[in-house]
């Protein structure tokens, strides 16, 4: 049995006087302990709603979520607010993706450390500091006893990202969550972290759930990624599969548009025409309908079914990419 | 509550004393720097300083008249500076000079009682309305609505009036409640901000509990604006207060030494001797002015967008 089991997780957004607005629609995946999964997609498709739901940390009026989220045997959405409290940061923890605003700006560091140690395992401040500075050497945070006594302006992007990975991590948790971490880093420090979450997860193993619209990122890191569009996963496949082949048009097309070090130098990148619209439809065919390629006629009338592909490949579309077809191709289509 | 704030802020301020580059201290150095914050704090400093000292720096009693500045009193002419006396006498044969210093002590305890007054109130009523929302906010708030609805001045007139006997008391909550609604307006709104804010979720995500979340996390974020404002109250509640002594519905005893009666007593004696108006106006506006400008230097040594 699989640690996270997520099956057919909706969220729905319910708005006064307009029509409710589906956030998450229908999302099925696994995690394994010591695995990492990549949940990928553009702004507004449902990955940073979809781990707020499994975190149990969406807002508690205006929305419903359905479905299950099992954790070892336990669907999540089925405990009470005080149990899911306890669960969150001693079995699930979450890293956010701005560092500086994620931590309380006028209380020092330590604290905010110490702050889940004494919460979930009961220890006294003065144990809990001295736990908490071995945290912080353990996330390469140099000098970490002066750094429990400094506030979060006073360190540098890179460590305060480590410090809430450190503070995420302080409880061992089973799965941690980390929803784009490194996207208000620059890039040098993106890898440092990127590096550091590897490591952690390999040395404890917890499982990670990324969050990211950086396909670097998942190429870096992911053993498994689901690509959503529309609240919906569109392709779920092995890392390596998914970039050595990409079938979903949708997929394919993120890939296309990001430059390449072994590409011909002046190759133009192929850029997906237009943006998310703001209620996708999959009611009446598929949503990414109107910003694909290699859209049919039947693709605006029929949703497009989830298929299996066999190995663990997942696809939800009627004409997918042919293997082996370049990403020039799709700009006279 | 109270004391349960007043601790966190005291464990606050421990910690930022330890580290030295909190919040708190940045603002402070950034006021050192500033002349408009150097300049409000010397006026609210000297202010405090005599109001406490009146007792002893002033030169004659402030109560007793003076059997040689009655000799001058005559009804076209009020004894002016004199060997002992050195702003006079005031309209019944006392020494102005004295009672001008001591006055400084009345506004000075009606405005900080008032202001904590209203701090404590508007905070515990901001606070709840925050921290807990839904319903509690809702009605919380409409009640500010009310005392906000009604102009400032006016309110503070209808509830001292309210009482049978004006005295130092009635005055202090008649101004307090004006500045309640106005607290716990900046307080909710604050911690409203605070609980939508991403490292109030970081801590959600913790499993922190929601007392430490709101006391720990959400509070201590949201006083900047409630000690800024607090600070721009001290002068409102000085004018306020000395405007219902004014109108006469402050402390009834004639000889007490306050501005606020002293600028009332004095319009009859206008055209006689102005300075008694004069004086004790340009004493509540000094005071005033000087808490102003510290607030407003605080106000912008506390915005985290001059942070460096």
């Amino acid at each position: 049995m699989a640690l996270l089991e997520v099956r057919d997780l909706r969220v729905v957004f319910q708005r006064k006087g307009s029509a409710p607005f589906t956030a998450v629609d229908g999302v099925s995946f696994d995690v394994d302990p010591g695995q990492t999964i990549g949940v990928v997609g553009e702004s507004g498709c449902g990955k940073s709603v979809t781990s707020l739901a499994i975190m149990g940390l969406l807002p508690t009026r205006g929305n419903k979520v359905t479905g299950t989220v099992n954790f070892e045997g336990t669907d999540l959405l089925r405990l009470s607010k005080r149990q899911m409290r306890d669960r969150r940061g001693r079995d699930l923890g979450m890293v956010f993706q701005d560092p500086l605003s994620s931590l309380n700006p006028v209380i020092p560091i330590g604290l905010q450390v110490t702050e889940v140690l004494e919460r979930h395992r009961d220890m006294s401040r003065r144990k809990a500091m001295i736990e908490a500075a071995e945290l912080l050497d353990k996330v390469g945070i140099p000098d970490p006893k002066r750094r429990l006594d400094e506030y979060p302006h006073q360190l540098s992007g890179g460590m305060r990202q480590r410090a809430l990975i450190a503070i995420a991590l302080a409880c061992q948790p089973r799965l941690l969550i980390a929803d784009e971490p490194t996207t208000a880093l620059d890039v040098t420090i993106q890898a440092q972290i990127l590096s550091l979450l590897k490591e952690l997860v390999q040395d404890t193993g917890t499982a990670l759930i990324m969050i990211t619209h950086d396909l670097g990122v998942v190429a870096g890191l992911c053993d498994e990624v689901n690509v959503l569009y529309g609240g919906r996963v569109v392709e779920k496949a092995q890392r390596h599969e998914l970039f050595a082949q990409p079938r979903h048009p949708y997929t394919h097309g993120l890939l296309a548009s990001i430059p390449r070090l072994d590409a011909p130098r002046g190759e133009k990148l192929v850029p997906i025409k237009g943006s998310v619209a703001d209620n996708i439809p999959w009611d009446d065919g598929c949503a990414f309908a109107p910003r694909c390629p290699n859209a049919l006629d039947v693709c605006r009338e029929v949703t497009p079914p989830q298929e299996d592909q066999g190995g663990g490949r997942l696809l939800r579309c009627h004409n997918p990419v042919l293997p082996g077809t370049p990403a020039a191709q799709e700009v006279s289509a | 509550m109270t004391s349960l704030l007043n601790r966190k802020k005291q464990r606050v301020d421990e910690l930022a004393e330890s580290a030295g580059t909190s919040l708190a201290a940045d603002a402070l150095r950034r006021m050192s720097r500033s002349p408009v914050a150097i300049i409000g704090a010397v006026i609210v400093v000297a202010f405090v300083l005599l109001a406490i000292l009146a007792p002893f720096l002033a030169p004659e009693d402030p109560y007793v008249r003076y059997p040689e500045l009655l000799d001058q009193l005559r009804p076209d002419s009020i004894p002016g500076p004199q060997p002992g006396f050195l702003l006079g006498s005031d309209e019944l044969g006392r020494d102005f000079f004295s009672r001008l210093l001591v006055g400084s002590q009345q506004s000075l305890i009606v405005g900080v009682g008032a202001t904590l007054f209203g701090l404590v109130v508007g905070m515990a009523i901001g606070g709840l309305a925050g921290a807990l929302g839904g319903w509690v906010d809702s009605a919380l708030m409409r009640f500010t609505d009310i005392l906000l609805s009604v102009p400032g001045l006016l309110l503070a007139i209808s509830i001292a009036a309210l009482a049978k006997k004006g005295s130092q008391t009635t005055v202090i909550i008649a101004v307090a409640v004006v500045s309640v609604p106005i607290f716990a307006r900046l307080l909710r709104g604050a911690m409203l901000a605070q609980r939508h804010s991403d490292h109030v979720l970081a801590a959600t995500s913790l499993g922190v509990k929601r007392k430490t979340i709101v006391f720990r996390h959400m509070l201590p974020n949201s006083l900047g604006p409630v000690i800024v404002q607090a600070t721009l109250t001290l002068a409102t509640s000085i004018i306020d207060a000395a405007a219902l002594s004014f109108l006469g519905l402050g402390d009834p005893d004639p000889s007490r030494a306050e501005w606020g009666l002293m600028l009332g007593n004095s319009q009859r004696y206008f055209d006689v001797k102005p300075e008694l108006a004069f004086y004790p106006a340009v004493a509540i506006i000094i005071v005033a002015l000087g808490f102003t400008l510290l607030g407003e230097s605080l106000r912008e040594a506390l915005d985290p967008k001059n942070r460096r």
